[in-house]
């Protein structure tokens, strides 16, 4: 490979697979693009962003006890005449706070390993993922959980088979949490009719979560225990084979049904540690099931495994996910060849995600030389703090900021995840709210440095030469800095 | 705001100037053609929020007196305390303001409606929804965006959408401005001023900042016109630049913050009504809001939709009394891509569902009952014997209202705002 083509490859090397530039990199890549992108792929996952280490399960526990605390208080409440004591508040709002502080801590950590990480593809990668299986913080009780869902469900999984990745994510209890399976009981299980004959709510205690927040719910007359399929539906549409994968509203009904049983402790049930997942068999809908023309007659929690197996394995999940692999990483509308080359990777594996990462970057597709993909506001602000060779130190230079672009931290407000496409992003007031961010933050963090060095740092040969005659001229080094930012070569990878 | 406005116009005119040098349209140059004038068309303003997730319409408007609710429907049915519109029909008590408007005849419902898609995916049903189209993948560009394409052959007309990002019901070919709460930007400084050059030969980024400064030169004058309400009708802070919030992005259900978020979704009203009351001001709006999906302890006249609902009255409201005198040229239509479930579901929520309630707002309109057959709940009437059955095509109902309130031709509506449409037919008289 001749120099000059080799620093144009590395300079998309750290762009376009990685997050953005910082100091140095392209020079390191440069000696070998595409063997710096592969020796980012490891067995043993993504990097783990350094957080407080708590598990999803303590979260959950924590959680409980708040809530269990926050009734007892308007219990006390209620007992003086409906109001509460001023000063018995605060102990609430202040646990509330807490909790709070959690998830942002959880989302700086994220952002921190982002910006600083020398293997910006393989935090790419993982982020892909983590967009592919949204848990959105919906709530307190899924904000909470989210960072220990990515650390423990996904960062682990991300170079294995897809089915490994597949089986921790939807048997995660902050996913069964998100998508309601913790609830969802078998029409005629043993603990439904047991239900039934119990009177309200039956022998098993209310369990704890949304339920408890709402006090008109809880008042609310007996109500059988059933079916929930939302778990089940986004499996399907979202997470496996796609909308169009050739499945029916039966299917959907008949995954449901052999997903039932699978909970979390604590939760509908007097069994298992809090917020550990547990299978009740009680709770499970008996009998064989069919999904998508295949009968499953397995017993307990293996019937819904055994689906997820099959559903892992279709063509049409390969065709779907690589389809968003391409979409994410090179285009808005990828060419027919590069997701061909993926799905052919990945069905040759058997569904090995490091296999399909190096065919990615095998693909010469993948190295056309034009920025076509529109950062997302997430992407922007790390390869606007990698560019300045920082890391924000507070939530608060981050999270805020991510909320006004339209990417609130943890929370894309569905379970499709964030939007792919630069129409999506490049909405009028998002390029104006991009502009004042990138104006504080320079005069912030370009701190006496050369802006026309930074930005060859920054873009290698992807610079434009408008864009390094402007910064050139600039009138100041955080003007320099600005106009890099929010150059359209920036603005893409 | 004073000296901010000092300084309002030169930087307007300079921001003007520079989208010229695009070759754009700008969107709030004042030109009316003569035909508009004389029927008063280009005062008339059409807002649509999109409440994303699949709106329970049972839950929303609920038909008490249909025989068949209260069953269906169990413990999250709605009884007493719903707020009575006629012998079947009420709403939810969360939506307060949307039922003084209904009784005085400027607010209806419109209880099955929905779209041609049947697939029950949010994702899919949205994109039919926004797009217009008779299948999902139809179309890539939204039916507001074709609208202004259609109507911008006759007169000037503009569109803005509320929220950091574009719903693709404005998206496409039609430039649209976009616009949320925030510190507002001087076009005319050095930084945008160099971006402008910078983005010259760039088509995505020049027309959006273009447009996107253009509007912040608006969003002071709207600004000041929020401010300018007494307090008792603005009711929050009009210190337009303070809270960085939307309406997507309220405070969850139950939380303690739901008193803000209401404040911050009746604020969004008012300041979208800023807007709109401007002389050039956007006569087409969308607004997106979210978290209607509830698959679980979904609650009645409390509860999560509750929560939602009331942040939707209190947009509603605030556009009401932001739009003033202006609200009797007003159409708002509030729709969602599905309803839920008929029966209540295992876990004190709805499913994903067919039909659903879509809610029409202003002073433009016919009073009047409910628009649309009701379907019933009976067994036998239930959409694969699941879901409230559809009525109405919800292209219909926003091809009559396009046509006789906003003056767009019949011919562009069955074929370019909503391809191969033809067969919904519009529904006509409601203003």
């Amino acid at each position: 490979m001749a120099a000059a083509d080799r620093e144009l490859k590395a300079a998309i090397a750290a762009t376009r697979f990685g997050l953005g530039a910082k100091p140095g990199e392209i020079a390191e890549a440069s000696r070998d693009p595409q063997g710096w992108l592969k020796a980012q792929i490891r067995r043993e996952g993504a990097d783990q962003p350094q957080s407080g280490g708590e598990t999803t399960a303590r979260r959950i526990a924590d959680l409980r006890e708040f809530q269990q605390q926050k009734r007892e208080v308007k219990q006390e409440g209620a007992a003086n005449g409906g109001k509460l004591a001023p000063e018995a508040r605060d102990p609430v709002k202040l646990a509330q706070k807490l909790l709070r502080d959690d998830t942002q801590t959880d989302f700086l950590s994220r952002v921190q390993l982002a910006t600083a990480t020398d293997a910006a593809f393989r935090e790419r990668w993982a982020l892909f993922w983590t967009n592919h299986f949204t848990v959105a913080a919906k709530n307190l009780q899924t904000a909470t959980v989210v960072g220990p869902y990515e650390a423990e469900a996904i960062r682990p999984h991300v170079f294995g088979r897809f089915i490994q990745l597949l089986g921790a994510v939807e048997t995660h209890p902050a996913m069964m949490i998100y998508l309601d399976q913790v609830q969802s009981v078998g029409p005629n299980s043993e603990m439904a009719q047991r239900a039934k004959g119990f009177g309200r709510r039956g022998r098993f205690g209310g369990g704890f979560g949304g339920a408890r927040l709402q006090p008109a719910a809880a008042a609310a007359p007996r109500r059988d225990l059933g079916l929930n399929e939302n778990l089940a539906r986004e499996i399907m549409e979202l997470h496996t084979v796609g909308v169009h994968g050739g499945y029916s509203q039966a299917d959907v009904t008949e995954f449901a049904r052999a997903m039932t049983g699978l909970s979390i402790g604590g939760f509908r049930g007097p069994d298992g540690q809090i917020g550990e997942p547990v299978f009740r068999d009680v709770a499970h809908e008996p009998g064989q099931r069919m999904v998508m023309g295949v009968r499953y007659d397995q017993h307990g929690k293996d019937q819904s495994a055994a689906i997820l197996a099959d559903l892992a394995g279709k063509p049409q999940t390969a065709k779907f996910i690589c389809g968003k692999i391409a979409r994410h990483f090179v285009a808005d509308d990828p060419s027919p060849a590069l997701t061909a080359r993926l799905e052919k990777a990945w069905m040759s594996s058997g569904g090995d995600l490091a296999r399909v990462a190096e065919a990615l970057i095998e693909a010469p597709e993948a190295w056309a030389p034009q920025p076509t993909k529109f950062k997302t506001p997430y992407e922007f602000i790390v390869s606007s703090y990698r560019a300045a060779g920082a890391q924000p130190q507070a939530f608060g230079q981050v999270g805020p900021i991510l909320t006004a672009l339209g990417q609130k931290p943890f929370d894309p407000g569905s379970p499709k995840g964030w939007a792919e496409e630069a129409d999506a992003w490049a909405a009028p007031d998002g390029i104006v709210k991009r502009m004042q961010f990138a104006q504080g933050f320079a005069a912030q963090a370009v701190q006496g440095r050369d802006p026309k060095a930074l930005a060859a740092e920054a873009l290698g040969e992807r610079i434009a030469p408008a864009t390094a005659t402007a910064i050139a001229r600039a009138e100041s080094r955080p003007e320099g800095f600005a106009l890099l930012l929010m150059s359209p070569e920036f603005q893409r990878r | 705001m004073t000296p901010q406005s000092k300084t309002f116009a030169p930087s307007r005119r300079g921001v003007l100037a520079a989208a010229g040098a695009f070759g754009l349209s700008l969107q709030f140059v004042a030109t009316q053609s003569f035909a508009a004038a004389e029927s008063g068309l280009e005062k008339k303003k059409f807002v649509f929020v999109i409440c994303r997730g699949g709106m329970d319409g049972l839950t929303t408007a609920p038909p008490v007196g249909d025989p068949d609710y209260a069953g269906l429907r169990g413990p999250i049915a709605l009884r007493d305390e719903a707020l009575k519109l006629d012998g079947t029909f009420a709403l939810n008590p969360a939506l307060s303001a949307t039922y003084a408007l209904a009784k005085a005849g400027e607010a209806r419902i419109v209880p099955a409606v929905a779209t041609p898609d049947r697939a029950r995916s949010h994702f899919e049903a949205q994109d039919v929804l926004e797009s217009g189209a008779n299948q999902v993948y139809g179309a890539s560009s939204g039916w507001l965006n074709r609208t202004v394409e259609s109507l911008g052959r006759v007169r000037k007309v503009s569109a803005l959408s509320v929220g950091p990002t574009a719903p693709l019901v404005l998206r496409g070919k039609a430039p649209y401005a976009s616009w949320s709460p925030g510190k507002i930007v001087d076009g005319s400084a050095r930084l945008p001023t160099l971006l402008q050059d910078l983005y010259k030969t760039d088509p995505l980024l020049g027309p959006a900042l273009a447009r996107g400064l253009a509007t912040e030169a608006m969003a002071q004058e709207a600004m000041t016109n929020v401010a300018q309400m007494s307090p008792a009708q603005a009711a929050v802070t009009p210190a337009a630049t303070q809270p960085p919030q939307t309406a997507m992005q309220m405070a969850a259900p139950g939380a303690p913050g739901q008193r803000q978020g209401q404040d911050a979704a009746r604020k969004l009203g008012l300041s979208l009504a800023g807007f709109m009351r401007e002389a050039n001001g956007p006569q087409i709006a969308a607004v997106s809001l979210d978290g209607f999906d509830t698959h679980a302890n979904e609650g009645g006249a409390q509860g999560q939709l509750a929560t939602r609902l009331a942040y939707l009255d209190a947009v509603l409201d605030g556009l009401h009394t932001g739009l003033g005198p202006e609200w009797k040229n007003t159409v708002v239509v509030v729709a969602t891509e599905f309803g839920r479930t008929a029966r209540v579901n295992g876990t004190g929520g709805t499913d994903h569902g067919t039909a659903s309630t879509a809610l029409l707002l202003g002073g433009a309109l016919k009073p009047g009952g409910i628009v649309g057959d009701w379907p019933g709940l009976k067994q036998s009437a239930l959409f694969e014997n699941r879901d409230l059955a559809p009525t109405l095509d919800m292209r219909g109902l926003f091809k009559g209202l396009l046509h006789e309130h906003m003056g767009v031709e019949r011919a562009a509506l069955d074929a370019a705002v909503f391809p191969d449409s033809a067969a919904a037919k519009p529904v006509l008289g409601l203003v």
